[in-house]
């Protein structure tokens, strides 16, 4: 059956893996933005801008106070979660009842700022930031040399992104969120003070963003250019999972790493543009996304 | 009164466009044009312009009697902003040469503009070997390296170590192929033998599949034609699933000083590839690179020095021919050889290529390093004459 | 008209405070207002430097061809430098290795871009705000591979020493002047064409979709079909004037098919005034003037970009010239 594209089955299950190490960091990526679109109803074009600064937090607290991953794996994060707070507070708070549009445009502003200035200060060629000791090395499996640091990403994300959907999804924290969504007077009604879990939420989406960036740290080189490709591939992850969906984000995720993986094998010239072909065949068929409603 | 203000706004917004002084021409008015604040901002950028004042001074700031002074642009990368600058500095700015310009699209645009309005221009920053080809120019001289210098030397010098069997892991576009490409014929010409290739859409992050077929392969060397982020990338990555260990070399087609600063000497330890210049060649680059460090905050690349390099026999020129005519001083460069820190013994072809030595490079490994920008080990020095592509074969019309 | 819309505040569509005001407040205003911005536009090459207007001119058609469907459909497209420089590389690619005139690379450069635009209105118009804007995003990021990978485009290199050749066999474009009349004889086509879709019943189609599409359903008239039709007429524009710029520049190059030149547009639009016919051109002539004035400082340029950005969203969501006429006394009610 594998033979039928021409690869043998061992080269096809070591690019699946690679495929869904892809597909974990598109996950985690598109999971922060379906959980900010959810809540908040703006497209977070600033989210590979703070993605690339989660990575950039990891390696000042690396290289100005000593402090190594595993610090970085939180704190980075929480920096990047309370940036965006303070965005969400000056600025985002301002423009909800206007159309959501607005919302596009002060992000992609504020993106342009982000990496404009990181770019002027560390320039473009990257820093170097190395694997954690713990994690070097690697496992043969057979078909495929497998680093650990890479294995520890699937795991990683894989753990945040159903560990969020759960919270979301089947606790009473998550059960407000929604009904804010749906209803935010009501749930104002009922003593809960809406504008904090909005900024709240925020904060916990481009956080997860700031993770997706530390953990990215040591394969890609840590440069103020490393969001600007990967969030326009993320936002089409987000259209053909259905925006707002949360399992839709993370399971596109995962299925569109997969499927580039295998475009790499069969046809290498055009992964870049598999998820774009996949997202209009969808929106064709399927308008409002996989796992989408029309609103 | 609605339409008088609008009107106005209009005006203003034109206007305010206008800011180019009409200067005098008993100047020598040199314009650094490229890219400052994007990716080739660290390669070339301010570091070029820095380079280019040091060239002035040395003449004390006059050449034939007429003051030096240094212009500097930011093209963003952009053709077309390129071209309009370029356009204005000769139009209405006096600028006599231009000086720079990395990003072929940028360079071969400024190219056209500087044949038809007769000014020369100095590339440091470019690789396209068209610049030196069907768009070569009486006035363009192409300075520190070319993609045909890059991938044929590097593919020449490791042929010659011994590494005989290529796989390429190729950005797939034209540049990315023409690197391809090149390698290909020379060590096809040598007798080696390319055992296969994949081509990876440009900008791709993540170089994990693409390695793991080329590690399939056994070759003897895996050759990166791509650059920037892509080669820097892929580089990491080969050095995490552990591709050198297997024994297989990595040879990048396009590298420069900056990338393999921020790699790091761990993820780049043992990388090949060629180089136009490197600081700690002899007492004269040590000294001159020192002087620029005090000024830039770190070591030059091949390109700033490049500039330097260009700058000065642009100056030197001037100096002998007493005249800033274009076409007299053209005559005068390709006839005074070119002799400093950067180059020694260059000399510029018909087709404005300058032919000097270049160097394959191996990246030393961290415990060999003696401190920050301390990189290389040169494995061989390319003698000019083989580094570079035979005029004759260039398919410049200024050739006979 | 003050009091309903401050109470419909909540729900109004992305250029609701935009509303069309300056072509309607008179026919002799109107006439006045035109023949001196021409009379400007026709001196500008004496005072300016050509070239500069030049560019100028094209980004402000480039702009208000956006401004068509954003300003008066309510859809923001993200994808617009597909046709912007979709059109360039074909007028370059005609004009040169074709050997083609002038006009009818145009002519090949704007149909191109009206066929992307079928193609990519097919498949965005069915959805509308961010999602809209998404896909047309992703579309236009398809047409840049390609432009990147095509062998005709020559990929980092781009369409390099596009001749300008003779207009309609009369007019020699490599006369500074010549190129500047024909350049500024395009916009004005291209203008007059914006104001005519806006004032005709379409138009007024158009703006009733926008404030209120289900209602328009609800009379009667199939909303998507006019979408399209603005979407291809506002793709064709675009194309016009990126066919334009590669002619005045003589080059096509990745840079016009970038997606921060989508973000370029939607920045001029914004700054100048979304919804007004004169806006765009505003902001097009001051986005253009600082980039070249930027480019001879330190400043990094994308910082300063985007704080004008931010700057425009949170502060002057009119822009330029809607404050002006949001400001000025007596405006009508």
């Amino acid at each position: 059956m594998f033979d039928l594209l021409g690869v043998s089955p061992q080269v096809l299950f070591g690019q699946l893996l690679l495929g869904l190490i892809n597909g974990s960091f598109y996950a985690l990526l598109s999971l922060g933005l379906a959980v900010i679109f959810g809540m908040l109803n703006v497209i977070n074009f600033a989210h590979g801008a703070l993605y690339m600064v989660g990575a950039f937090v990891a390696w000042l607290l690396l290289n100005y106070l000593g402090l190594g991953y595993w610090w970085a794996l939180f704190l980075a994060p929480t920096v990047v979660g309370l940036v965006g707070m303070a965005l969400e507070k000056t600025m985002l708070s301002r423009l909800y009842k206007l159309d959501h549009l607005y919302g596009l445009l002060l992000t992609f502003g504020l993106a342009l700022i982000l990496e404009g200035a990181f770019r002027h200060q560390y320039g473009v060629s990257g820093q170097p930031y190395p694997i954690p000791d713990l994690l070097k090395g690697g496992q043969n499996l057979g078909f495929m040399f497998l680093p650990n640091y890479r294995g520890w990403v699937v795991a990683a994300s894989l753990i945040v992104c159903f560990g969020t959907w759960f919270a979301i999804e089947r606790t009473r924290l998550g059960a407000y969120l929604r009904a804010a969504t749906e209803n935010p007077v009501l749930v104002q009604a009922f003593g809960i003070n809406v504008p904090v879990m909005v900024s709240l939420t925020y904060a916990f989406g481009v956080a997860l963003a700031g993770l997706a960036g530390v953990l990215a740290a040591p394969i890609y080189q840590v440069s103020p250019l490393m969001g600007s490709n990967l969030i326009i591939i993320v936002f089409a992850v987000v259209v053909i999972g259905g925006m707002g969906s949360i399992l839709g984000a993370i399971v596109t995720g995962l299925g569109l790493g997969l499927m580039e993986g295998l475009t790499k094998v069969v046809y290498p010239e055009a992964s870049n543009i598999v998820v774009f072909v996949v997202m209009a065949i969808v929106l064709l068929i399927k308008p409002a996304g996989l796992f989408g409603r029309e609103r | 009164m609605r339409s008088l203000l609008l009107a106005g706004t209009a005006l203003l917004t034109l206007t305010s466009g206008a800011a180019f002084a009409q200067m005098s021409n008993d100047v020598i008015r040199i314009g650094v044009l490229n890219d400052r604040s994007g990716i080739y901002a660290d390669l070339a950028g301010e570091g070029s312009a820095i380079a280019a004042r040091m060239a002035a001074e040395e003449f004390g700031g006059k050449v034939a009697g007429a003051p030096i002074e240094i212009v500097v642009a930011d093209h963003q990368n952009k053709a077309d902003i390129a071209a309009s600058k370029a356009r204005e500095w000769v139009d209405t700015g006096n600028v006599d040469v231009i000086a720079d310009v990395p990003n072929s699209a940028a360079a071969l645009a400024v190219q056209g503009i500087t044949r038809d309005k007769k000014r020369i221009f100095l590339m440091s920053g470019p690789g396209a070997t068209a610049l030196t080809g069907a768009q070569c120019s009486p006035y363009g001289f192409h300075w520190a390296y070319d993609n045909y210098a890059m991938a044929a030397g590097t593919g020449r010098a490791l042929y010659e170590q011994g590494k005989k069997n290529w796989y390429f892991v190729t950005a797939d576009y034209a540049f990315g192929q023409s690197l391809e490409e090149e390698t290909t014929k020379m060590v096809n010409k040598l007798g080696g033998k390319i055992v296969g290739s994949v081509r990876h859409p440009l900008g791709s992050a993540d170089f994990s599949s693409f390695l793991l077929q080329a590690q399939g392969s056994k070759a003897d060397v895996i050759g990166f034609a791509n650059a920037g982020a892509d080669a820097t990338n892929a580089v990491k990555q080969a050095a995490e699933f552990g591709i050198t260990q297997s024994g297989q070399s990595l040879a990048g087609l396009l590298l420069f000083i900056t990338d393999i600063h921020a790699l790091g000497l761990p993820a780049a330890q043992g990388l090949m590839f060629t180089e136009g210049f490197y600081w700690n060649l002899d007492d004269q680059t040590r000294d001159w690179s020192k002087k620029f460090e005090a000024k830039a905050g770190k070591k030059p690349t091949m390109v700033q020095a490049g500039v330097y390099s260009a700058v000065r026999h642009y100056l030197k020129a001037v100096d002998a021919a007493k005249t800033d005519d274009p076409d007299k001083v053209a005559a005068k460069m390709r006839e005074l050889p070119v002799e400093d820190m950067f180059a020694k013994k260059g000399k510029i072809a018909a087709n404005g290529r300058m032919f000097h030595d270049m160097y394959l490079v191996r990246v030393k490994a961290p415990g060999q390093s003696k401190g920050p920008w301390d990189y290389y080990d040169v494995v061989k020095t390319i003698p000019a004459e083989t580094a570079f592509l035979d005029p004759a074969l260039s398919g410049c019309p200024l050739v006979k | 008209m003050t009091a309903a819309s401050q109470a419909t505040a909540a729900t109004a569509t992305a250029t609701a405070t935009a509303t069309l005001r300056g072509p309607d407040a008179g026919t002799a205003r109107t006439a006045l207002l035109f023949v001196v911005g021409l009379t400007i536009a026709a001196l500008a090459p004496f005072a300016l430097y050509p070239v500069f207007v030049m560019k100028v001119l094209c980004f402000a058609l480039f702009a208000c061809a956006f401004n068509l469907l954003i300003g008066f459909a309510g859809l923001l497209s993200f994808g617009h430098a597909a046709f912007f420089g979709g059109a360039a590389y074909v007028t370059a690619h005609a004009v040169k290795v074709w050997g083609l005139p002038p006009e009818l690379g145009l002519l090949l450069g704007t149909a191109a871009a009206a066929l992307l635009g079928v193609l990519f209105g097919a498949i965005a118009i069915r959805r509308q705000g961010i999602y809209f804007a998404m896909i047309t995003l992703a579309l236009s990021q398809m047409v840049f591979f390609m432009a990147l990978q095509l062998k005709f485009t020559g990929g980092e290199d781009g369409i390099q020493g596009v001749p300008r050749g003779v207009l309609f066999g009369v007019f020699d474009l490599t006369q500074p002047l010549t190129m500047y009349y024909a350049v500024l004889a395009v916009f004005v086509f291209g203008f007059a064409l914006i104001w005519r879709a806006v004032h005709s019943p379409f138009g007024q189609v158009l703006k009733a979709i926008r404030e209120n599409e289900p209602r328009a359903i609800s009379l009667g008239y199939r909303t998507e079909r006019y979408k399209l039709l603005a979407f291809v007429l506002s793709a064709s524009l675009a194309g016009l004037a990126g066919g334009t710029k590669a002619l005045v520049f003589q080059l096509a190059s990745l840079t016009d098919v970038q997606w921060q030149m989508s973000g370029e547009v939607v920045l001029m639009t914004l700054l100048g005034g979304m919804g007004t016919l004169v806006g765009p051109v505003v902001g097009a002539g001051l986005v253009v003037t600082l980039e070249s004035y930027l480019a001879a400082t330190s400043l990094p340029v994308p910082v300063v970009i985007g704080a004008i950005f931010v700057v425009c969203v949170l502060l002057f969501r009119r822009g330029i010239v809607g404050e002006i006429l949001a400001r000025l006394p007596g405006r009508k009610a």
